[in-house]
């Protein structure tokens, strides 16, 4: 079968027309599958949903219970049969519950790697390169300008300035799901045992992640006691990034603006958003680990989706490997 | 190198001048000599290194990188340092290693002209992303990290528990990497003993008249002075060295040979630079505006010196010949600067004249309505005052003539920076003018002061209750004849723009009351500032 009659893009996401199903469509269908549970790809109001057990779980946080029709769990390398066409989920590394789904169908396999990250997470499983004649990447940092510095010394940075300014709050800007813990975890895996404050939207998703198994250490609501004065002076309050332009962070003492974001690589991105103390730390791959994985999994075509796609199809030429611009919309990686 | 591109990296997002102070002192203080030397040299501005053209860094990219990548980069990112120093891909087999600043500035002083290409390919390809663009901003010659020179001499007072005037005092004696700076800031040498005479000395500076500040103060003590609108300089000719400082210790002799060349007097004088004509020529003083075209200028060309021609209006005067006078009485000094005056040329010196006053009432009519345009009110300094360096209150004050007022509608808010993050604290306010023959706002400033915290949260309140467009991080709000707020904008002068849609431009705006009580089709228009312009010429 040709690669381009098994999937392609229609309005309401990427179809497959033998199977009669979407991967991650941006309005309800009858039958979806989700690659991970941010909200551009994981919507409310399907009517069969198949995604892992960790993707329902957080669709489930986020909408309530009746957020699909039916969910079906996707385990990992199992293969299941969708009228004929036979689809396998495998680990992203992107966020907790991601995954990449392998589409297969008359001699031909394609991988749809929704988005995949390759360095090590403390709070998800590695991405697994899967063979394929189709690999669909994301490119969201696809520019060659991106090269994520090491985690490591992007905590060391924030743990610096704790020290440096002990009197001023610390407001990370976070991701909900999935950045906020990865931060978590990371600030705990290099020894800083301090409570962390959260917003209270991060709250439901801090709890899951911690009874899943993922030890996030001690985290207290960044909210005020009756009568309290408490000012958060000297310690790391975490918030989705809008919640900081809000009458609610008005709470803390002379607030040091941090964001946590692979965009802040970027300086005049920092700027404009008024932050401090930028901390490159990404969900996404840089451009090193965009081409190496497409080198590695060795496709016959690429086709790139959601960012800059025309950088990544022009290093694709240079290559010799065919590659093509897959216009989807409805996809925003801007709260990386 | 790491270090002084942390250093960049943060003091460039950090807008609180405290933590920029912080910064620089623990970089200070945690990093050796001689990088700190030339960081701080990098950051006053004293650091001179062979430039490096843009073309040869876009050049020396484009060896290793295809095209058509390097043209979506750099119109993703838009400035040719950062977009070099993150896609630059170090040459296999480079093994990574940290130089440190000083040793980056000693090679590219080293370095002979053909050279220059084949050492900044090797840096780049040793330096990790921060490290090659805080060396490629080193290079190109813009920094552009919000940083004064005044800053850095007070992170260094900071950092040896010293007085600043002490730092400003030694500071045109010695040159980077200031090695002998840092060992008597670090406490392992006495003060530098400088060798050049002409430096520069602190000023002494006044403190605005408050509220009750002159009762119970005797007028017969005190001298009044016009405050001109200029900008405040010290001139000295020292065993003939003959420099010119502005107020903060920068040296501007460049910008005005007209004046280092009339300078035929012998010791350090205090005054206000002008331009225009001089008393003594009977020729008008010309405007803040004026003075303007000659600023920020590195070099001046003959037609900006016959158009703007500048001259000092003494005030003071610190040394006579090479002896100091600054314990000396106000009027005892004056009566020296008046006898080098009188024998200085008489198209680059006058004196500033005292004004007459025998009350304090005498005095404040007098300051609201002086007699020239260029005046912006008056200084007392009490007659057995000395020259003391700094802002201290009681010899000195200054008594501005009342600002101007007007209503305007507020228009666009920007939410403001560090403490004022979550609140909309900068903003962008109009006045009514015909447009297409209908009336409509017309942007006239932009005020992010002036207001209490409790103003402020009632103008942010109004600001999110009432948007009614979003550019980016800027909002629009109601502005309608009968749905808006109004603002009494308080501001020190007004002038001629080409630059603003509406003409004009003031000079310190500020918001100085909330006016809830006024609609904004009651609040001023266009012409009334022109007319302020028009009563001033």
């Amino acid at each position: 079968m040709k690669p381009d009659t098994l999937l392609y893009p229609a309005p309401k996401g990427l179809y497959c027309a033998s199977g009669d199903f979407y991967i991650d469509p941006v309005q309800p269908v009858d039958r979806a599958l989700i690659t991970h549970g941010h909200s551009d790809h994981a919507r409310a109001g399907h009517g069969h949903v198949l995604a892992t057990r960790e993707t329902l779980d957080i669709m489930r946080l986020r909408y309530g219970d009746g957020f699909c029709g039916a969910g079906e769990i996707a385990q990992f390398g199992e293969t299941i049969a969708i009228n004929g066409v036979r689809v396998r989920f495998h680990p992203a590394g992107h966020v907790l519950g991601s995954a990449q789904i392998a589409v297969e169908a008359g001699g031909t396999r394609i991988v749809v790697s929704g988005d995949y990250k390759r360095r090590p997470d403390p709070t998800c499983p590695p991405f697994e390169p899967v063979g394929c004649d189709v690999f669909i990447t994301e490119a969201t940092f696809g520019l060659p300008v991106f090269h994520h510095p090491d985690d490591e010394r992007e905590i060391g940075r924030l743990l610096m300035s704790l020290k440096q300014f002990p009197e001023r709050a610390h407001v990370v800007g976070a991701y909900a799901l999935g950045k906020a813990q990865r931060l978590i975890a990371l600030l705990r895996r290099q020894g800083y045992d301090e409570p962390i404050h959260i917003h209270g939207a991060l709250a439901r998703l801090c709890d899951y992640y911690q009874s899943e198994g993922i030890d996030l250490g001690e985290i207290r609501p960044a909210t005020l006691g009756p009568g309290s004065r408490q000012d958060f002076a000297g310690s790391i309050v975490l918030g989705p990034p809008a919640a900081f332009a809000e009458r609610w962070a008005r709470r803390f003492a002379e607030p040091l603006a941090v964001f946590a974001s692979g965009w802040m690589l970027i300086r005049q991105r920092a700027k404009q958003r008024g932050v401090e103390l930028p901390l490159v730390i990404s969900d996404h791959c840089d451009w090193a680990e965009l081409t190496a994985t497409i080198r590695e999994v060795a496709p016959a075509e690429v086709w790139v989706t959601h960012g800059r796609e025309e950088a990544l199809v022009r290093w694709c030429a240079l290559q010799g490997i065919p590659a093509r611009p897959l216009h989807l919309v409805g996809y925003d990686d801007e709260g990386e | 190198m790491k270090a002084f591109a942390e250093l960049l990296d943060r003091l460039v997002l950090t807008p609180q001048r405290n933590a920029k102070i912080r910064l620089l002192v623990d970089y200070f203080r945690s990093t050796p000599d001689p990088s700190r030397g030339y960081a701080l040299a990098a950051i006053a501005g004293t650091l001179t290194l062979n430039a490096v053209k843009p073309a040869l860094i876009r050049d020396l990219l484009l060896e290793r990188m295809d095209e058509v990548l390097f043209h979506y980069s750099y119109d993703y990112v838009g400035d040719l340092a950062e977009t070099v120093s993150l896609a630059w891909e170090p040459s296999p087999g480079v093994a990574a290693a940290d130089l440190s600043l000083g040793e980056v500035v000693e090679r590219l002083q080293q370095a002979g002209r053909s050279d220059v290409r084949s050492l900044m390919r090797d840096m780049l390809d040793r330096l990790d992303t921060s490290g090659r663009f805080a060396l490629l901003k080193l290079v190109t010659g813009g920094l552009r990290i919000g940083v004064s020179a005044r800053l850095a001499k007070q992170a260094l007072a900071e950092m040896g528990g010293k007085d600043i005037v002490e730092i400003e005092t030694l500071w045109h004696g010695l040159a980077p990497p200031y090695l002998p700076l840092f060992l008597w800031l670090t406490g392992q040498a006495e003060m530098p003993v400088l060798t050049t005479p002409a430096v520069f000395h602190s000023v002494m500076l006044a403190t605005p008249v408050g509220e009750g500040d002159l009762e119970g103060l005797d007028p017969a003590d005190f001298a009044a002075e016009w405050k001109w609108d200029g900008i405040r300089v010290q001139l000295a000719n020292v065993g003939g060295v003959r420099r010119l400082y502005s107020r903060s210790g920068d040296e501007i002799s460049a910008a005005f040979p007209e004046i280092i060349e009339a300078a035929d007097i012998d010791g350090v004088i205090d005054g206000e630079l002008l331009v225009g004509g001089t008393m003594r020529s009977n020729r008008a003083t010309a405007t803040f505006a004026d003075l303007q075209q000659r600023l920020n200028r590195k070099t001046v060309n003959r037609r900006l010196l016959e158009d703007y021609p500048a001259f000092i209006r003494g005030y003071d005067i610190l040394f006579s010949g090479e002896r100091d006078i600054r314990s000396e009485p106000f009027h005892v000094r004056r009566a020296a600067l008046s006898t080098l005056i009188e024998a200085a040329s008489p198209q680059h010196f006058d004196l500033s004249p005292l004004v007459p006053f025998s009350t304090w009432e005498e005095l404040d009519r007098l300051r609201a309505d002086p007699p020239d345009p260029v005046i912006e009110g008056v200084m007392l300094k009490r007659l057995d005052s000395p020259y003391l360096a700094g802002r201290a209150k009681g010899p000195w004050f200054k008594w501005k003539r009342a600002p101007f007022n007007v209503d305007a509608v507020l228009m666009y808010a920007q939410r403001g920076h560090g403490k004022r993050s979550s609140y909309y604290s900068d903003f962008t306010f109009g006045v009514w003018a015909e447009s297409d023959g209908g009336t409509a706002l017309v942007p006239v400033g932009k005020a992010y002061f002036g207001f209490t915290d409790a103003e402020l949260e009632i103008l942010d309140r109004f600001v999110r209750d009432n948007t009614v467009e979003r550019f980016g991080p800027v909002r629009a709000v109601r502005a309608e004849p009968d749905a808006g707020f109004v603002v009494e904008v308080a501001f020190e002068g007004i002038n001629r723009s080409t630059r603003h849609k509406s003409g004009v431009a003031m000079r310190f705006p500020r918001i100085a009351r909330l006016r809830p009580d006024k609609l904004p089709r009651d609040a001023d228009r266009l012409e009334t500032l022109q007319a302020m312009i028009e009563a001033k010429a």
